[in-house]
């Protein structure tokens, strides 16, 4: 009984598992914050469920390190799981470094040392992957299916996909960018909506090989929004630098405070964007986690269906965010360009 | 214990995979996908636009059409209407020149009776006239019986005296 709940309001939360040995399994308190996280942040192994017994059912990804002293190390996750260490390497599991792959000693001890470079396709490289691959494929028939009818009424996926391109153009691109420059930044718009739409909603699956926390990523969210900071600087001309450096109408005496303001607004457009998706994502994310994480707490199946009532609810919410934060992140870099290449006001 | 945790913490590893699969992603997309998908819509969207631009033409030139047939149609009114007029008149002068002839002819023709008949009863009063003298003039000379010997003396007085009871009885 227990476990058939859990199992309905597992499927709101990514890689659940089988809550009720979980929590049998620790022999001890439940503890919600290491649950939340765990299935919240990155790793090098993707939990699938604790089996009774206690071990686990997993996807072992391939760890990947390249250290400047031995060169490069690919070996699967697997040889580092349960704390265990593999050719002088573990995951910490506290300290400075937690959640890190480390250098350690004999005794099984990080070494102190800064940890190797970690090119591991860990649990959101594989999620985005996966989203990506999704993402081409379904491009790629709509294109097919494009060169097929020709010019023809939309149909079939054709027709719900088109609806939400023709979105980005017309309600995203064109009265952002203008009608003469939108052309060049549609692609890029184009791809950062769909690619954070789709790992949005991918992560709302909670079965391998969907549910990683892709766009709740700060490492994600960092690489989209220094793309649309360095577009944006490359696409500025000579009114937007005018702007940063020597504002029109300012006293000169203000400049010097001036530009260095201007140049941290620079920044942090991109960094409020990078944020902002991080964010709103990682929220979803606990909210639902928490929410199941109260079967567990009271442990009592009495819960169940009210917190099942509140992740469904949670859920629908998630799939508007979900939209909403892949708009408001492709609007914003289409608000920035814009900015960057508008032609100065004729006195 | 935010921070702490793996959730906000930098790793370049997610970084650079990133940076590879979602430029790999941005290449195949623009090349593949979003050049055909946006120009198949542009181009269906100028066809659209194109096809709305004729029917609007047409409509145009229908609506010149039809200006144009009313036109010709109260042309061809108007000439019918000037047809039937003309025709009316013509009739009416014929008609009334007809009238005309015919009763100048009539009253030629009873002009003509008219001088006829004068000119019969003119002669055929000079006929009575002789008629009555020759029968006046043997009556007398029945009754006077030969008293008179010329006949033409005789006819010359008879004659004297018609005149005189001519002139008498104008």
């Amino acid at each position: 009984m227990l476990g058939l709940t859990v199992g309905a309001a597992g499927s709101a939360s990514p890689d659940t598992g089988k809550g009720e040995t979980e929590s049998n399994e620790k022999e001890g308190k439940f503890d919600a914050n290491t649950y939340i996280m765990d299935h919240v942040s990155d790793s090098h192994e993707w939990h699938i469920l604790t089996k009774k017994d206690g071990t686990n059912v997993a996807i072992y990804l391939p760890v990947i390190i390249y250290d400047k002293n031995s060169g490069l190390h690919i070996f699967s996750s697997e040889k580092l799981a349960h704390g265990h260490s593999y050719k002088g390497y573990s995951i910490a599991h506290e300290g400075k470094y937690a959640g890190k792959i480390v250098r350690v000693n004999a005794d099984g001890h990080h070494d102190g040392s800064k940890p190797p470079l970690d090119l591991s396709i860990t649990k959101a490289v594989f999620g985005m992957m996966v989203a990506s691959v999704i993402l081409l494929l379904l491009m790629l028939g709509l294109a097919r299916s494009y060169k097929r009818s020709g010019i023809s009424a939309p149909k079939g996926f054709q027709g719900f996909l088109e609806p939400v391109i023709l979105f980005v153009r017309d309600d995203i691109a064109i009265p952002n960018i203008g009608e003469s420059k939108y052309s060049r930044y549609m692609p890029y718009l184009l791809t950062v909506f769909f690619f954070i739409l789709i790992n949005n909603l991918l992560g709302m699956i909670p079965f391998f090989p969907f549910g990683a926390n892709v766009t709740g990523n700060v490492n994600v969210t960092f690489v989209l929004a220094v793309s649309t900071f360095l577009i944006t600087q490359f696409s500025g001309n000579r009114s937007y630098w005018r702007d940063v450096f020597a504002a029109p109408g300012v006293p000169l005496w203000l400049l010097p405070i001036m530009i260095p303001i201007e140049i941290i607004g620079l920044f942090s457009k991109p960094f409020a964007l990078m944020i902002r998706l991080f964010a709103n994502i990682t929220a979803g994310h606990i909210i639902v986690l928490s929410l199941v994480a109260l079967i567990f707490i009271f442990e009592s199946v009495v819960v169940a269906p009210v917190s099942i009532f509140f992740v469904l609810f949670m859920d629908c919410i998630e799939l508007l965010v979900a939209f909403l934060q892949a708009y408001v992140f492709t609007l914003l870099s289409a608000l920035f360009i814009g900015m960057a290449t508008a032609e100065p006001e004729h006195h | 214990m935010l921070l702490q945790s793996s959730l906000a913490s930098p790793a370049i590893g997610t970084v650079f995979w990133t940076t590879l699969i979602f430029l790999m992603l941005l290449f195949l997309l623009w090349k593949f996908a979003w050049g055909p998908i946006m120009k198949a819509v542009s181009s269906r969207e100028d066809m659209i636009h194109n096809a709305l631009d004729a029917a609007e033409k047409a409509r145009e030139e229908m609506k010149v059409l039809q200006a144009d047939n009313e036109i010709i149609l109260r042309k061809a009114r108007e000439e019918r209407d000037k047809i039937l007029r003309d025709a009316r008149v013509a009739y009416e002068r014929m008609m009334s020149e007809a009238r005309e002839k015919s009763r100048s002819e009539s009253d030629a023709m009873v002009r003509r009776a008219r001088e006829l008949i004068e000119r019969e009863k003119v002669s055929a009063i000079a006929e009575v006239k002789r008629e009555v003298a020759s029968l006046a003039i043997e009556v007398a000379s029945k009754v006077v019986g030969e008293t008179l010997k010329s006949d033409a003396e005789q006819q010359k007085l008879i004659e004297r005296y018609l005149k005189e009871i001519e002139t008498n009885r104008n």
